[in-house]
């Protein structure tokens, strides 16, 4: 495996919330597994975390995806404006 | 997933890699620090895809790559006593030792067994408590803080058979040891994403600004990646030494306090040596006196040697990015993946097994 390799999952449902043991189980494109959300006691069913080692390392923030992914779209459309008018 | 798919849309990183070239004025240098984007960048082509505006330098960003062979030693020394169980993550196996890996030890009887998780190491110790199991722990700031829970449980079960040996490292050492050299060429960095999504960025303001290299914090899916070089061209075309966060879905400025606050709690910042890299100051993380019982190298008295092994493997040069794994002289000759004369070759963060897996430089 990577080391550093950490990927996105989803929240079902928390199993037991006493740190260190914090554990839920999340989805990964349909595969299950149990994880620990020590480091995002504030993680609820359906959130998106992310997953390394079999610890979830942070919450996603899907408005920030989004915003960034809206960034880079108008990022494009703004120079191809630019383009058009040359 | 939405959240994967859309960061790996093929359509928005062509247009992100038209937009790079219309905003890079010269060439420019720009270091991803770590290798598990070396692999991205490598497997989508992309520092092929932008070779004319920017030549992309590989960091130390390979855990497994800097960990001194002496570490290797004491894990296979542990594997092969009876009653022990050495458990690690899969890439630690065919790295070369000073002698031989852990794999070629279990010819010799070693027992080891590859785990996902640290965490799984803690329910190995408690299903069989007549066996003392060693975790064998690597990683960055990413990695340790699942290190130090399993510390913690083990200490609230009271686990007596659990041990660690440690070689997580910190990222930010590495990164000023490469900013600091009089031969640096380096003109922008890419933070690792997954390390900053724990420690934060903020400390990167002062270290961007010393050394007059902006920093871009970069996750690692191709539209991450690009964005990230994006970010970085723009700051360099405006002369500007700041820090941007271009994970901001992961990472947050302050990182994740949760997982900070364990990492304190077990470990303490201590100097340590790095494979090909040499003595860094502060370069390590330590359990701290606390959590002594837990550490393998005194509950088994192992001895630390101090003599360095003449290593014919280049890792230093290629992870400082001095040279590309290429210019090794055993790349593809005495070295590869099925034979490593060097953990980079082996690692599935390492530069040299990047370039030989994706480019067509690689022999066949
Ligand atoms: S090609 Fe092999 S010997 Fe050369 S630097 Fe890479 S791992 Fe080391």
């Amino acid at each position: 495996m990577h080391v550093c390799l950490a990927i996105p999952g989803q929240v079902v449902r928390w199993l037991r919330r006493d740190p260190p043991f914090c554990e839920a189980e999340v989805d990964f494109l349909g595969v299950r597994r149990v994880c620990n959300l020590s480091c995002v006691p504030e993680a609820q069913a359906s959130d998106y975390v992310i997953v390394h080692a079999g610890v979830a390392i942070s919450l996603v923030d899907a408005a920030a995806a989004e915003q960034t992914l809206q960034e880079l779209r108008s990022l494009e459309t703004h120079e191809n404006w630019g383009e058009a008018h040359e | 997933m939405k959240l994967i798919d859309e960061f790996r849309d093929p359509d928005l990183a062509h247009r992100l890699v038209d937009s790079i070239r219309g905003l890079a004025t010269r060439r420019w240098t720009i270091m991803e620090v770590c290798g598990g984007q070396t692999h991205g960048l490598l497997r989508h082509g992309i520092d092929e895809e932008l070779r004319d505006v920017v030549e992309l330098l590989h960091g130390p960003g390979c855990p497994v790559c800097v960990t001194p062979a002496d570490a290797i030693d004491h894990a296979i020394e542990l594997s092969l006593r009876p009653g022990f169980l050495l458990t690690t993550f899969g890439d630690m196996l065919r790295v070369p030792g000073k002698e031989r890996s852990l794999m070629q030890a279990q010819a010799d009887g070693a027992k080891m067994q590859m785990v996902y998780s640290p965490l799984d190491a803690v329910k190995l110790a408690q299903e069989f408590p007549s066996t003392q199991v060693v975790f064998f722990a690597v990683g960055f700031e990413t990695t340790a803080p699942a290190t130090a829970i399993a510390v913690s449980q083990a200490a609230a079960l009271k686990l007596q058979n659990f041990s660690v040996l440690t070689a997580h490292v910190r990222v930010e050492p590495a990164m000023e040891a490469i900013a600091q050299a009089p031969d640096c060429r380096v003109n922008g960095f890419l933070a690792a994403g997954h390390v900053c999504t724990i420690t934060g960025y903020e400390q990167y303001r002062q270290f961007a600004n010393r050394y007059r290299i902006p920093i871009v914090v970069t996750g690692f899916e191709p539209v991450d990646l690009l964005e990230g070089i994006y970010r970085c061209i723009q700051l360099l075309e405006q002369g500007s030494t700041e820090v941007v966060n271009a994970y901001a879905r992961s990472v947050r400025v302050a990182g994740n306090s949760a997982a900070l606050e364990i990492l304190q709690q077990v470990f303490v910042i201590a100097d340590r040596p790095w494979r090909g890299l040499g003595q860094m100051p502060q370069g390590g993380l330590v359990l701290a006196s606390a959590f002594r019982e837990f550490d393998a190298v005194e509950k088994f008295a192992l001895h630390q040697s101090s003599v360095d092994v003449e290593e014919e493997c280049q890792s230093g040069a290629v992870m400082s990015g001095r040279i590309r794994p290429t210019q090794c002289p055993h790349f593809g000759t005495r070295c590869t993946p099925q034979s490593p004369l060097g953990a980079p070759m082996v690692s599935t963060e390492g530069a040299c097994s990047a370039y030989y897996r994706y480019t067509s430089l690689a022999p066949l």
